[in-house]
């Protein structure tokens, strides 16, 4: 299947409110952010690179390749764009790129958007551009330092992403730490690999065609320190909160637990209203057969109506 | 099963009968081809846009299926036997771009040996014959981003002749090319033994290399026969949106 | 052959109630109900049974066929792995258990409740964004964003990815195609290459996306700019909201709250 959602979109359902709205907030926070960095700093001319380089990373994630057996290695490509148009284009890049996927294709969920695009377009990017601008005090600009930089930054974008959404899944409840933060961080430490891999094919490749297009070299010395500084706390923190999440599962569980006592809470306020509106609503069996029935009902309902507007309409059936 | 050629000793290379095919959409594009090509014969493709001639070449080896018979070199493609199968078929598609995809032509070119598992040695004397056979040895270090259309053009042909195939399918190989590097071309390929199967608007390379020419519309097999007989009926060339 | 592409595309043209209302009610109501379904705590069926009427009411509404909805749905399913061991985990009343190598595996009854809702939240969820998705022309969507003050410069970046995503998935498939036309198998041979020489390739063919992609946008500037581009999304100025979709939304409202209630009721 050409658009087989990737362990990293995270579907509707998984996330628990709390946590969605979150990172929605961080995520929408970001975007204005780079929004605003971008409305000084862009060339008019620049706008229309945006999306069309947002159109070959969504269709570059469709390349695969064999790894084994008939699993295949696909593209995420934070780490190229950061590389192609530095961080606050890619950001823009990246949230384009995911949010499509989401609203259109189902690939990823809407509520559960707000996670993606953080841990994706904004992890993704942050820690990219960390990486590689760190690295680059210590390496040279040639080809080989441009080649190291990019499988750096492309596995870490991965990885710490991937830590990302394991704690965000934990923290839902959803998915106990101690077995998600591990699970999570092993597959993608290697499907990082491979977009380690694939970003270098990719570098070279532009290096040997456009190297003027990499924003990576010395013509381009303005950094981002913000963005660097950004990226390098997501990380560390990831780092941190991982294994302590791992080890500690309960302190997670004690937090998702809250979640549930809210719920719970909010549940003990109509249990006075109830019997009053809805007698008979507490018994959980006669609810769900009422429920169904009453589905069942409309839902044959509504197929008469269509039917007989279909006939209305077209005669001869 | 009905053999069409019966007189020569040689077995067929291509061998196709009542072949059927639809997009997943539901149009259909071949609706029942049928021909068969000796080995060394050089065939034109020839019919308007939308006539099944992409829809079969992208069956010659096997990216497409259909419904019929298909044997390349005797054997049926099946799904078991494909890559080994499509090692035989070397197919340039339109745009070299779509080929060329490494940073260096070497690289380009030793795609296909390299993923047969050929050993370094046997890669390289692979890479340098293709490049060879299409006189372009000099740019073998080259990244073939740079160079010109019909440069481009001769490389995407060495990238599938270094898989040493038995047949040649070429897709509008003169597209888009200047005057001289449409002549450069075409004494390219005359030069090139492999059966030869071109699909092409440009009718003046096919009767100037192509003996033989396959005339498709709508899906079927309208003529096939001597080139110079079928290109000079003229009620068959205008009905069929050649000229 | 950009047909192949094309079939990515998840709008379906029809004429339906769903089809005709409007795209900013249909994005709220979308979102409202997945809102809504997150918001249900887990083993509240009832709620679910009627937010799944919903979702079928809808289905039926915009003539797109259960199949398609469906099929579409199912995508999202895999990711339910993630939450399978919350089978083991919660702490409830046992159910099953079986012995496991070292211990035994208990699975309670509060974890296949958990796990069982989140799977109907998520299936239920992505039911909702195929209906949005497949009944609203990605203009009117932007446009519906754009009203909801999504950042011009990503509403932008969105309509040009948009348009140019066909021409480039088409050129990605015709890499694949031509890759897969080299690679061939010789008998007695391995073949494949190395893993990392597969992915540096696959690198390569993004590297050639990209660099066509740069290429693109000089001449999609100068065409623009000729056209009198000045960097807004336009189409005809909306019209206020009639009367019927201001009175479905408000009901609507209603109702996923009632349903929010009845769930917070009979979950938990």
């Amino acid at each position: 299947m050409l658009l087989s959602p990737t362990p990293m979109h995270i579907p509707d359902g998984f996330l628990s409110v709390l946590v969605s709205i979150v990172l929605w907030i961080a995520a929408i926070g970001v975007i204005t952010l780079a929004v605003r960095k971008l409305n000084q700093s862009l060339a008019e001319k620049d706008i229309p690179l945006m999306g069309v380089v947002a159109a070959a990373i969504f269709a570059g994630q469709m390349l695969n390749f064999t790894v084994v057996g008939g699993t295949s290695g696909h593209l995420l490509g934070a780490a190229l764009a950061t590389m192609l148009l530095g961080p606050w284009a890619a950001v823009i890049v990246m949230t384009t790129v995911v949010a499509t996927q989401a609203l259109i294709f189902q690939d990823g969920g809407l509520l559960a958007l707000g996670g993606n695009i953080f841990n994706m377009a904004v992890i993704g990017v942050f820690v990219s551009y960390s990486v590689s601008q760190i690295l680059r005090r210590f390496l040279g600009e040639d080809l080989k330092g441009i080649l190291i930089r990019g499988f750096a930054a492309a596995w870490s974008s991965i990885f710490v992403a991937s830590l990302a959404a394991a704690l965000e899944l934990a923290l839902s409840g959803t998915s106990p730490a101690n077995i998600a933060v591990p699970a999570m961080a092993g597959i993608h430490a290697l499907i990082g690999l491979g977009e380690g891999a694939i970003t270098l094919g990719a570098l070279s490749f532009i290096y040997a065609t456009r190297r003027d297009l990499l924003k990576i070299g010395p013509t381009h010395p303005t950094t981002s320190k913000g963005v660097i500084l950004g990226g390098l706390g997501i990380a560390a923190l990831l780092a941190i909160l991982s294994p302590l999440a791992s080890a500690y599962p309960d302190g997670l569980e004690w937090v998702a637990e809250q979640n549930g006592f809210l719920e719970a809470a909010q549940d003990s306020a109509y249990t006075i209203i109830p019997d009053y509106i809805f007698p008979g609503i507490s018994n959980e069996a006669v609810a769900t057969i009422a429920a169904g029935i009453a589905g069942v009902l409309i839902v044959a309902a509504i197929s008469l109506v269509v039917a007989r507007s279909q006939r209305q309409a077209d005669p001869k059936v | 099963m009905v053999k069409l050629n019966n007189s020569t000793s040689a077995t067929p290379v291509i061998q196709i009968q009542d072949l059927r095919f639809s997009y997943p959409d539901g149009q259909p594009a071949l609706q029942g081809i049928t021909f068969s090509a000796m080995p060394g014969e050089k065939i034109a493709l020839v019919g308007p846009n939308g006539a099944g001639k992409s829809t079969l070449i992208l069956h010659l080896n096997g990216i497409l299926s259909g419904e019929g018979l298909l044997e390349i070199c005797g054997r049926q493609l099946d799904h078991k036997n494909l890559s080994q199968v499509r090692a035989r078929v070397g197919l340039v598609f339109q745009s070299p771009d779509d080929q060329l995809f490494s940073p260096t032509v070497f690289e380009d070119v030793a795609y296909g040996p390299i993923y047969q598992g050929l050993s370094p040695a046997e890669v390289q004397s692979r890479v340098e014959a293709a490049l060879a056979a299409v006189h372009m040895e000099p740019y073998i270090h080259r990244n073939s981003h740079h160079l010109s259309i019909g440069e481009k053009k001769r490389i995407a042909i060495a990238t599938v002749l270094s898989m040493e195939p038995e047949i040649l399918v070429l897709d509008e190989p003169s597209a888009g090319l200047d005057p001289r590097a449409r002549r450069q071309l075409i004494e390219l390929l005359q030069e090139l033994p492999q059966t030869m199967i071109i699909a092409t608007h440009d009718l003046a390379l096919v009767r100037d290399i192509l003996p033989r020419t396959l005339l498709l519309d709508q899906g079927r097999v309208v003529a096939d026969g001597p080139t110079d007989v079928i290109l000079s009926n003229s009620a068959l060339v205008a009905e069929h949106g050649l000229a | 052959m950009s047909s192949a592409a094309r079939l990515l595309d998840p709008y379906r043209a029809h004429s339906s109630l769903l089809h005709r209302l409007d795209a900013r009610v249909k994005l709220a109501l979308a979102v409202g109900f997945i809102f809504t379904t997150a918001l249900i705590p887990p083993g509240g069926w009832p709620a679910f049974i009627l937010l799944l009427t919903i979702t079928t009411s809808g289905v039926l509404l915009s003539r797109l066929g259960l199949g398609y909805v469906l099929k579409r749905s199912l995508l999202a399913l895999p990711f339910i792995l993630s939450a399978v061991p919350l089978l083991f985990t919660s702490t409830g009343e046992a159910w099953i258990s079986f012995p496991v190598p070292g211990t035994t595996a208990v699975i309670s009854q509060a974890g296949v409740v958990r796990v069982t809702s989140i799977a109907l939240k998520s299936w239920l969820s992505v039911q909702a964004a195929v209906l949005l998705a497949a009944t609203t022309p990605i203009q009117d969507l932007l446009i519906a964003l754009r009203s909801y003050h999504l950042p011009r410069l990503l509403a932008v970046t969105i309509a040009l990815m948009w348009r140019y995503l066909f021409v480039m998935t088409d050129e990605a498939l015709r890499l694949l195609r031509a890759r897969t036309a080299r690679s061939t198998r010789v008998p007695g041979q391995r073949a494949g290459g190395r893993l990392v020489w597969r992915a540096r390739i696959t690198g390569g063919m993004a590297g050639s996306l990209l660099l066509r992609s740069f290429e693109r946008s000089e001449a999609i500037y100068h065409a623009m700019v000729s056209r009198g581009y000045d960097g807004e999304i336009r189409a005809l100025p909306s019209a206020p909201l009639s009367a019927t979709a201001i009175f479905a939304t408000i009901a609507s409202a209603f109702v996923l709250g009632g349903i929010l209630m009845l769930g917070l009721l009979t979950g938990g």
